[in-house]
């Protein structure tokens, strides 16, 4: 266990600055807002054995101080209580309304879209604001980097992630090179594109998708996932402003299970940082999106069965990530770890390990883990074997401390 | 009395089965129904000359001439097509009481309504030529001659499943001319087209039949595959099945051009009623000559509908009214046109159409026992079928416990 000199100023920090968070600590949030468990234990066809852990919705946390980090990016005004979906909904009209220049566009989003990320806003803003596209994901991606070119705002949604690639090249070639073919003259930074990513059960091959890396892997494009309601809305926002192009995955499965207590204001959360979600002093866990209430079940089973204290960072931007935030933790844990649904093969956590190899070599104790999706398409009637659930996470934490 | 349309299954579909799960499986006599149409089948129960002339609503061609809007029918053939269509129905309302059951999971699109484009079809081509559709395809497995068995065991995910439960709903296969059972709107055109050139570059006789709907109609892609099925004169029949909604958003709302026939504008095209097999089968058989004789390809237009949602998870009445599915239920439903026409010629009795449906109805609950009873595929199988020959897939490194 090493002595941790960080923890220290931040609980100045919080006792300089007497601010009391009005949240109830983030652990309790994760755990009691979740309609059911992330993985709910298997119907009677189900051939899977049930995790031999039952994750009750109200966890008894320890209200440690150590554990827990206070959110400063989140105002302390009037709230509601949101699910990802409503606060979505509520950052796209804060948007169209702040922003005249803005509008959402993609397929079905005039009725509310299939998630209704985009309910009454076209009865609010004008049919001419918030519009169906054909179903052509290449022409909409391309429409919308030609409305961003001309200074314009447009939020196009593309209905799954995996129906993103006919718009792959639009994206790749067109908009994250607008800039810099152009020498600054031009840009398409008003762009913003949302698509609900990740697993939700039974999605299959064509619904479950997690395709970040591919962005990632290209300068010029801005990926950012959100992992609930509160963080959802200002990264939102975050992006719609940002003066470049946005992908912002969305993730499926948090839509209706992921309920907060949400300020109603505008606000924004930036860009470009990782919270730190539970500190720790053991082992370095990296998470974003839907996975995050998995990593957070297994830091929360590695302490109370192995007294390992985690610390857990919510990345929140991947490109560009939050590279000193991950190496300081390191640097103070020795250990890394790194969860993602997507493909294990070059997905986003061997990035992630690379560059820390590179910064942390000596300070580490053992070798970095990737908990991730096998290198298989997104299966079907196995999902609940393929991704990597709490369990895997366990194992991998075991391992590593125990190297 | 009825001559018998029950065969026993002996050749293609168990045989098919077997060689897929080896010797060792169990599989039960599955009886269906003959695929005989008129020209095959004996007649009884005659008017004198034995054929009736059906009328129906003027083909719209598009350069092309036009066949003439009648056809000679008899018994046997409307027979079959009211069995064929009666069995397509039962099998989407049992896909839909056991999705709800949630002994079907992922998505599942229904083919409620639109039979008669299968059924139809099916009679006007050989049972050789390739067939490739989107994802709703139940009714085109039954169609194309596989087993409900399979098909449904397939979407309960079962190993006895058509793609070994590893495809679901969405991607049916049958061997040897089902191309399946595709997730991407509007990718399965230019697969389409590659089909025709091979079946062309190995001159063969063989028409290739590319299914798409309203939605897929504004892909880039569907008019690639134009492109390249017109300049190299491949035989390939472009049918776009025309159900007015691409999930929710109306023809009207999507395409600037309504008329699906004329969008390829270099290649011939004909819109048929898509509700009355008569006319499907006689533009099919036209169609199919035109192309068979090496005049290049064709599109087709199908005047469709579907009674149900466009997936179990869409209830279907948030973007039309119910009144407008239950008028078109009413008045256009194929396979009441077909049962009015056998009643009012006096070609069947109540009695004898009854017994077909009951006879669907066996049918089916036979292939549910068989598809319950079946086992779900083993785990490994999620890493099997990714490549040709196993390639060892790195990710299976789940780190042993240091004890």
């Amino acid at each position: 266990m090493k002595k941790i000199n960080n923890v220290n100023v931040i609980f100045n920090y919080n006792t300089i600055f007497m601010k009391k968070s009005i949240l109830p600590p983030i652990q309790t949030q994760l755990s009691s807002t979740f309609s059911r468990s992330f993985h709910s234990s298997p119907t009677p066809h189900s051939p899977f054995k049930p995790s031999s852990i039952s994750l009750s919705q109200n966890t008894t946390h320890n209200t440690n101080n150590a554990t827990t980090k206070k959110d400063d990016e989140i105002p302390s005004g009037p709230t509601q209580k949101m699910n990802l979906f409503t606060a979505i909904n509520n950052a796209m009209d804060i948007a169209l309304k702040s922003d005249p220049k803005s509008v959402v566009c993609g397929e079905d989003v005039g009725f509310g879209g299939v998630f209704r990320c985009s309910v009454d806003l076209r009865s609010k803003h004008g049919a001419h604001r918030v519009f169906n596209t054909p179903l052509c994901e290449q022409g909409i991606i391309g429409f919308a980097i030609g409305m961003a070119a001309m200074g314009c705002t447009p939020i196009a949604e593309i209905q799954f992630a995996d129906y993103i690639f006919p718009a792959f090249d639009q994206i790749v070639n067109e908009a994250a090179k607008y800039r810099y073919r152009a020498g600054g003259q031009f840009n398409v930074g008003g762009l913003t594109i949302r698509t609900p990513y990740g697993a939700v059960g039974h999605g299959g091959l064509y619904h479950s998708q997690s395709p970040e890396a591919y962005f990632c892997h290209t300068p010029g494009l801005k990926v950012v996932v959100p992992t609930s309601p509160i963080q959802a809305k200002g990264l939102l926002l975050a992006s719609i402003r940002d003066p470049n192009p946005v992908l912002f995955f969305e993730p499926k499965w948090l839509y209706r299970s992921a309920v907060e207590e949400v300020p109603i204001e505008d606000y924004m959360i930036p860009l470009g940082k990782a919270r730190i979600v539970r500190e720790g002093e053991d082992i370095t866990v990296v998470g974003w999106g839907a996975q995050m209430n998995v990593l957070a079940q297994a830091c929360q089973r590695a302490e109370e069965k192995l007294g390992i204290k985690c610390e857990l960072i919510d990345l929140r931007t991947l490109a560009p990530w939050d590279v000193e935030t991950v190496e300081n933790s390191v640097k103070k844990t020795g250990r890394l770890l790194i969860s993602h649904e997507a493909p294990k093969t070059g997905g986003f956590a061997a990035e992630i390990a690379s560059t820390i190899q590179e910064r942390c070599f000596l300070h580490l104790e053992s070798p970095i883990q990737r908990v991730c999706g096998y290198d298989t398409p997104f299966p079907l009637i196995f999902e609940k074997f393929y991704v990597p659930d709490h369990l895997k996470n366990y194992e991998a934490i075991k391992y590593s401390v125990e190297f | 009395m009825m001559s018998s349309k029950f065969t026993r299954l002996s050749t293609t579909a168990s045989s098919s089965l077997r060689g897929c799960l080896g010797s060792k499986t169990n599989i039960p006599s599955i009886t269906t129904f003959s695929r005989g149409f008129a020209s095959k089948s004996k007649k009884e129960d005659q008017n004198a000359g034995g054929k009736i002339k059906i009328e129906f609503k003027p083909f719209e061609v598009y350069r092309c001439d036009a066949p003439e809007n009648f056809a000679y029918t008899d018994k046997a053939e409307l027979l079959d097509f009211f069995t064929l269509m009666s069995r397509m129905r039962r099998m989407e309302v049992v896909s839909d009481q056991l999705y709800k059951q949630k002994l079907i999971r992922g998505f599942c699109h229904l083919y409620n309504g639109q039979e008669a484009v299968a059924a139809g079809m099916e009679a006007a081509s050989l049972k050789t030529d390739p067939v490739i559709t989107a994802y709703r395809d139940h009714g085109w497995m039954v169609a194309r001659g596989a087993s409900p068995a399979e098909t449904l065991a397939e979407l309960m995910m079962k190993a006895t499943g058509c793609s070994r439960g590893k495809g679901g709903s969405m991607h049916m296969f049958h061997i040897p001319s089902f191309y399946g059972g595709h997730g991407i709107v509007g990718a399965q055109t230019p697969l389409g087209a590659g089909i025709a050139f091979a079946l062309k570059y190995r001159g063969q006789k063989e028409v290739c039949w590319t299914y798409y709907g309203d939605g897929a109609a504004n892909q880039g892609q569907l008019f690639e595959a134009y492109n390249m099925a017109k300049l190299w004169s491949l035989p390939c029949v472009f049918v776009c099945e025309n159900n007015h909604y691409a999930m929710g958003t109306s023809t009207g709302r999507a395409s600037a051009d309504l008329n699906y026939f004329e969008r390829a504008h270099f290649i011939p095209g004909i819109k048929v009623d898509g509700m009355n097999v008569l006319a499907v089968k006689k533009a099919g058989e036209f169609v199919a000559d035109y192309v068979r004789s090496g005049k290049g390809p064709f599109v087709m237009e199908m005047d469709t509908y579907r009674y149900v949602g466009h997936s179990m998870s869409d209830p279907g009445t948030t973007y039309r009214t119910r009144d407008e599915v239950s008028a078109i239920r009413a008045e256009r439903d194929p396979i009441e046109k077909v049962r009015h026409l056998l009643l009012q010629n006096n070609l069947a009795t109540e009695e004898e159409l009854k017994q077909i449906e009951n006879a669907a109805r066996k049918e089916m609950d036979d292939a549910m026992e068989f598809a319950t009873k079946s086992p779900f595929p083993d785990d490994k199988e999620v890493f099997t079928h990714i490549y040709s020959k196993d390639v060892p897939t790195r990710s299976v490194e789940t780190p042993t416990v240091v004890s």
